[in-house]
């Protein structure tokens, strides 16, 4: 049963990950595009270049990346069988 | 007639959350195991409830007017600090919760102390984590209730009381009656009434405006500084920091999250929950704070702090709009409370009452005595808020890094860590919380750093120690938790 718990651990890597990857992404296009004089910003959708890719981009990208993820690394798990009355010893083994 | 249209979308609003609340009651379906039932709903939420009670629970009166209040004053930077939120959601569930959720199957838990008693098997750990589950959700729960309450107040412009009074009723109605399953439930429902809400306001406000692009050129000729990442140095580096703390990873093992990893179906449903709970609290944390800065050019010059959402409203909405809109906060603040009083009363009856005072007792008398506690509990709260008391207000500063201080490194690392035990957690709990508490009392900052950062350092490593001083648990008892 110890694959299980392998997966799990994979998972909360990836999850370790991809909070990393906002993080980067956040961080770089804020100071990177932003820390200027404001009167040299270029503007997107009427906002700030450096706000659109950093928050509204951003936000966008991992979600998606997200559910990407998700469907690629994450495995269903039967949680049925741990349950107090449904063939507790399955998971023993 | 003017207040009539007000009122009447939250009655409808009230009425159908009341419905939900009978329509699910443990009593009314008379239910066999009653407490598996009332305070984790049977483990039976999908991806969309599991996703939007999560989101709610943590979204409260801060997101709603405090947050927007402080982007009112300091422009995008605030939206760039709110937007550290987003993750926070997929953090928490992705590392928590199939590992929570195939946990507490194993040893049929309901409560963040069943696991905490099972991981450490340590009375003294439960006490400590009951207590302080009992004070800061107290505290918490009657700011958000003393806001919910102003709100209604500036709105409507109806008294205060009676503000306290519908809002009281009615929360307190469907949380005793309906349990986890209707806070849950309503939860979805709040949240989504909060989505639509902000919604209407963002595009009602950008129309006002004249468009985005026209927004943004007046709030750089009233301060350039309004449209930078740092607010002209206002908000510094390492104060940003502090956020992917504060209101990121600290938020690994905060009670009200944590529960709900306890309670959903099946796998399919976290996954859900992860991709929609992090597309709908970046929706709403973006938008609610950029409406914020949005105020800035629609009424400029004026001392609004986190009056800012209300006013705004007020001024651009047609009434029976304005009716809607409340709901928004209110729905915020309720679906906040509602979550913390169910929990409050299951850490009452379950950890404390039948772990240590009555050991045998009944399915019938049980369901008695949970009901009891739940409307206590609730009453309790809006009474303080009727005359809140000055240490209520200062016990809520510490409520969330108070809580984060406390709960963090026992989970996670019980979740992780094969050699955690029972003398690590306790060091940990209570060094974290005096030196958060010290730290924040004496005002001290270490390098411009929220006070949280040190605490969750102090506390991991006093963690790691104190559990290298004494044995792990035996083998056997790890299998439950790591294989």
């Amino acid at each position: 049963m110890n694959k299980i718990n392998k997966q799990l651990k994979k998972e909360a890597i990836i999850t370790v990950i991809l909070y990393l990857i906002y993080f980067v992404w956040w961080y770089s296009f804020a100071y990177g595009l932003g820390d200027v004089d404001p009167k040299d910003y270029k503007y997107i959708l009427g906002l700030p270049e450096w706000f659109f890719y950093s928050c509204i981009l951003g936000f966008l990208m991992i979600t998606t990346l997200l559910w990407i993820s998700i469907k690629l690394f994450f495995k269903e798990v039967d949680l049925k069988i741990y349950e107090k009355n449904a063939g507790r010893e399955e998971w023993k083994k | 007639m003017e207040k009539i249209k007000l009122i009447l979308p939250l009655l409808v609003y009230l009425g159908i959350t009341l419905y939900i609340a009978y329509y699910n009651s443990p009593r009314r379906k008379k239910s066999k195991d009653f407490t598996n039932e009332y305070f984790i709903g049977n483990r039976s939420m999908g991806g969309f409830v599991l996703a939007m009670t999560v989101i709610a629970t943590y979204t409260g009166a801060s997101s709603f007017l405090g947050g927007p209040g402080v982007a009112y004053k300091l422009g995008l930077g605030w939206v760039l600090l709110a937007s550290i939120q987003i993750p926070t959601a997929f953090l928490t569930l992705g590392i928590l919760g199939k590992k929570l959720a195939i946990i507490s199957r194993k040893i049929d838990g309901i409560t963040i102390n069943d696991f905490l008693r099972a991981r450490y098997q340590n009375k003294w750990v439960v006490i400590m984590s009951s207590t302080a589950i009992l004070l800061f959700f107290m505290a918490y729960m009657v700011v958000q209730v003393i806001g919910g309450a102003r709100l209604f107040e500036v709105l409507t412009g109806l008294d205060y009381t009676i503000g306290l009074v519908i809002f009281g009723f009615s929360i307190i109605f469907y949380t005793v009656f309906g349990g986890f399953k209707t806070v849950a439930i309503t939860d979805a429902i709040q949240g989504v009434i909060m989505l639509i809400t902000s919604i209407i306001l963002f595009w009602v406000l950008k129309e006002a405006g004249g468009g985005m692009r026209n927004i943004m050129k007046t709030v750089y000729e009233i301060d350039p500084n309004l449209l930078t990442p740092s607010s002209g140095g206002a908000i510094t580096k390492p104060f940003i920091m502090s956020f992917w703390v504060l209101v990121g990873v600290g938020l690994l093992g905060l009670p009200q999250t944590t529960i709900r990893c306890m309670g959903f179906k099946d796998s399919r449903s976290l996954h859900r929950a992860m991709v929609i709970g992090t597309f709908v609290v970046g929706f709403l944390m973006i938008m609610m704070h950029l409406i914020g800065v949005m105020g800035i050019a629609i009424i400029p010059n004026e001392q609004l702090g986190d009056k800012v959402i209300p006013i705004l409203a007020i001024r651009n909405l047609s009434p029976l709009l304005l009716g809607v809109f409340i709901g928004g906060p209110l729905a915020a603040i309720m679906s906040t409370v509602d979550s913390l009083l169910i929990q409050t009363s299951s850490t009452i009856v379950k950890d404390i009452y039948i772990n240590y005072i009555a050991v045998e007792i009944d399915q019938k008398k049980l369901s008695r005595i949970s009901l009891w506690t739940t409307s206590i509990m609730g009453v309790m709260v809006f009474a303080l808020a009727y005359h809140p008391p000055e240490f209520i207000v200062w016990l809520n500063l510490f409520a969330l890094g108070g809580l984060e201080a406390v709960f963090m490194w026992p989970i996670l690392l019980g979740l992780y860590w094969k050699k955690a035990n029972a003398t690590g957690a306790l060091l940990s709990m209570g060094i974290s919380l005096l030196v958060y508490v010290s730290m924040t009392v004496l005002k001290i900052k270490l390098f411009g750093m929220h006070q949280i950062v040190p605490t969750i350092a102090i506390g991991g490593l006093v963690f790691v120690i104190g559990s290298c001083l004494n044995k792990p648990s035996s083998e056997e008892h790890l299998a439950i938790f790591f294989d």
